[in-house]
């Protein structure tokens, strides 16, 4: 099929189904039923077949009509990728549907106080008794886990293996008393992130993704995934002026959807705001802020630069140069380096907070969130570690961690004594 | 904005053609040899580059002999000059001159040098400075006078001139009686005209102090001096690049060979994480040189790129080369090993044409003044 026979087909159906009226789960279950909503999925599986590339259109009609499209916020479109690639024919058909409905909402469980760099390293357990898998431990960094009906689980089922090997990957039922769901309240006031604490939680061993062991190669589907969605702009609200229920409705799941991430442009530097600020406050006349003011230009303009490099290469079909390898790591300095210079920026003022801080306080929030993006998606030190491994080819860091799992050192329970 | 990012087929080609033939015929061996020497360059060398690759012409229009390419192929071969560090005229000839002349000559004075310069057969070289490091109208004292008969005079000493020493004729800016800056051309024998190389801590780029007393000129035209700038900057900075990543490669290829405590010393963290750290910064560095070539190319206003690639790519530079002597321990501290010689290039370009810091400031002062100033800020 050519795009303008898919744009005709597309348009054909909207016009006999879309409605406003309609409550919005009610409307993405005809999405969902009719292939519209997921054209690039499977066709046994609520989509139709396409290329990603040419369902861009079906997007483009929703768009064009006001009309709504299919649940794709927070960590559901992780879970969809997963189970596509991996669940059995029971399991699609159980979840993606309520997924792409927005019926049914995802967290991901996959982190440990325990191992964090080293998530193979992960000590949740899992143990099949009978029909049913019982797990026991924690995980922490789960965005969205309070609201989450389901979790996408990392669990070790087998302790003889070799680390990676000892893994399984789990469909967990957040809403059962083994699991016990408490907000982590980060060091910039927000909580944005959950620890789970399971205990003898159960898992219907139909919930098992793949075989047993296959843990850790269906968590790289999730993560690759992840990696590709980092800091991507999230889905932007229908622009409508109507005033149907049913985009009260979708405004109210953005809203939740997008909790967790709205200081994520402040945990970036806010680069946009040095000029204004600069000039705002008269620091654009001192000679010594002026120098860090066009460093921080410099660093961040060769990073966009370095970004375009990287996709132009890519979208050339050429093999991906040392530039597509770097962005991670650029973005860390350009944080760590705008938080320093918003400081400087805003001198006395930086030692406010909130409402009294400038710019109803966006700047103060800038210094107290930079400091995740060194550490969040994989930390600057695993980042200089894969590049120097896998990009320029040096040696890898001597392993201490082969062999049955159960004998490899791992952090006692002691808890180190705080600043 | 220009949206090239990566460079086309034909490009690659002539790169690859380029870094074949300097990696024959400029290795270090002959590096060594050109620093030694008072020319500083091998003629037999200089005309093979011409004759088979058409170097000195790949920026020159195509009515004068040129092959009428671009910046982004003047960047290339920048970029493979500094990987090689070739030694011989080019940026002083090819680069600095020709693009003066083009910019300021009238066409009589094109078709008298220009051809030249693009067979290489014709050395030129190009003299602004006076004290300060930055090309301005304020640092140029020395004077043309003009006879009656239209014939005119230079007077004045220019510094740190690139390669007087094998030039036949020399691009001057001088001051005209209206107070206004124009290029002038002399030969390098004409009367008056004193050239005394200086010794330079980078032996392979030559400096020379240009007198002239009552020397006589042929005026070109009126001098836009920081335009000049701006276009020897991008090639400048494209030229660091490709050193930078001569050291960068040396210092994987001998930590990799290093064993110590049993183990290569790449494969401890400190040594490693730093390698990574430097990839990066000269990955950057990289994409604001050619960000300022495709600038260039598609007749944008460069002030603010070139300036902007210059800090970075004179940074990056240093940081690999200091960094690279370090990796390599005591022998990279001898004269024996090879990476004194990109060392010394590096600080040479740090300073030429001004510090980093004071292009931090000149591309600030661009964004804030310049010709995007106000949709950027307002």
């Amino acid at each position: 099929m050519n795009i303008e026979e898919i744009r005709q087909d597309v348009r054909t159906w909207l016009a006999a189904n879309w409605d406003p009226n309609l409550d919005l789960i009610h409307w993405r279950e005809l999405l969902a039923d009719s292939g519209w909503g997921a054209p690039d999925w499977p066709s046994d599986y609520f989509g139709r077949d396409l290329d990603p590339q040419l369902s861009a259109v079906v997007d483009e009609e929703l768009a064009h009509i006001g009309a709504i499209g299919a649940a794709h916020s927070g960590v559901r479109m992780l879970a969809a990728v997963t189970l596509l690639a991996h669940a059995d024919h029971k399991q699609k058909q159980r979840y993606l549907r309520p997924i792409l409905t927005g019926a049914e909402h995802w967290c991901q469980l996959f982190s440990e106080p325990g191992s964090g760099s080293d998530l193979a390293g992960a000590t949740t357990r899992a143990d099949l008794q009978g029909d049913e898998w019982i797990i026991n431990g924690q995980k922490v960094w789960n965005t969205s886990a309070h609201h989450a009906d389901f979790g996408l689980l990392l669990a070790r089922s087998d302790w003889d293996e070799p680390k990676h090997k000892g893994l399984s990957y789990f469909v967990l039922d957040m809403r059962q008393p083994g699991v016990e769901v408490r907000q982590l309240k980060q060091m910039n006031g927000h909580a944005s992130f959950n620890e789970v604490f399971f205990t003898d939680a159960r898992v219907p061993r139909t919930n098992l993704i793949g075989q047993p062991g296959d843990g850790w190669q269906i968590a790289m589907t999730t993560l690759a995934y992840e990696r590709r969605s980092f800091d991507r702009p999230r889905n932007p609200a229908a622009k409508t002026a109507s005033p149907a229920p049913i985009y009260k409705q979708y405004q109210e799941e953005l809203e939740i959807a997008n909790e967790p991430y709205k200081w994520y442009p402040q945990r970036a530097g806010r680069v946009d705001l040095i000029l204004q600020r600069a000039n705002d406050t008269g620091a654009i006349n001192d000679p010594v802020l002026r120098q860090d003011i066009a460093r921080l230009h410099i660093l961040a303009s060769s990073a966009h630069w370095t970004a375009q490099r990287a996709r132009a290469a890519q979208k050339a079909g050429k093999p991906q140069g040392p530039e597509g390898s770097l962005g991670k790591l650029a973005a860390s300095h350009i944080g760590r380096l705008a938080a320093q210079v918003h400081t400087h920026i805003s001198a006395n003022d930086a030692l406010l907070t909130g409402k009294d801080s400038p710019m109803e306080g966006t700047i103060a929030e800038i210094l107290v969130s930079t400091p995740a993006g060194s550490i969040a998606g994989g930390t600057d030190e695993i980042q200089r570690n894969i590049i120097a491994e896998r990009v320029l080819g040096l040696p890898k860091e001597p392993r201490f961690d082969s062999g049955p799992f159960r004998d490899v050192r791992r952090n006692t329970s002691k808890e180190p004594k705080q600043p | 904005m220009s949206t090239q990012f990566i460079f086309n087929e034909d490009q690659e080609q002539f790169r690859e053609n380029l870094a074949r033939f300097l990696a024959d015929k400029s290795p270090t061996t002959e590096v060594r040899a050109q620093m030694a020497d008072i020319r500083g360059y091998d003629p037999a060398v200089w005309s093979m580059l011409n004759q088979q690759l058409g170097l000195s012409s790949i920026a020159i229009a195509e009515q004068y002999g040129g092959a009428g390419f671009g910046p982004q192929e003047l960047a290339i071969a920048c970029e493979e000059m500094g990987r090689s560090l070739y030694c011989g005229p080019f940026f002083a000839s090819a680069v600095c001159a020709a693009h003066a002349l083009s910019a300021t000559g009238n066409e009589a004075q094109k078709q008298q040098w220009l051809p030249g310069i693009a067979s290489g057969e014709i050395i030129a070289c190009l003299a602004i400075t006076e004290h300060a490091p930055m090309w301005s109208d304020e640092d140029i004292r020395t004077t043309a006078t003009s006879n009656t008969d239209g014939k005119y005079q230079l007077s004045g000493t220019k510094h740190y001139v690139i390669d007087a020493q094998v030039a036949e004729v020399i691009f001057v800016a001088a001051r005209e009686i209206d107070g206004s800056i124009a290029l002038f051309a002399t030969d390098t024998g004409a009367h008056g005209l004193t050239i005394t190389p200086v010794q330079s801590m980078d032996a392979t780029r030559k400096l020379n102090t240009v007198t002239l007393a009552n020397t006589p000129a042929e005026r070109l035209g009126k001098a836009d001096l920081p335009s000049l700038m701006d276009y020897v900057l991008v090639a400048l900075s494209n030229e660091m690049i490709g050193g930078a990543q001569t050291l960068l490669q040396s210092a994987l290829d001998y930590t990799q060979l290093r064993f110590q405590f049993g183990r290569s010393i790449a494969s401890f963290q400190a040594i490693k994480h730093r390698l990574a750290e430097l990839l990066l910064e000269v990955e950057l560095a990289k994409s604001a040189a050619y960000q300022a070539a495709h600038c260039l190319a598609a007749n944008e206003d460069v002030r603010e790129h070139a300036s902007l690639a210059k800090a970075a790519a004179s940074e990056a530079y240093v940081r690999v080369a200091s960094e690279c002597i370090q990796l390599h321990g005591g022998i990279g501290f001898t004269w024996e090993n090879d990476t004194h010689l990109w060392f010394k290039r590096a600080k040479s370009s740090e300073v030429l044409l001004g510090t980093p810091a004071a292009h931090r400031e000149r591309m600030l002062h661009a964004i804030t003044h310049g010709a995007r100033a106000k949709a950027r800020i307002g």
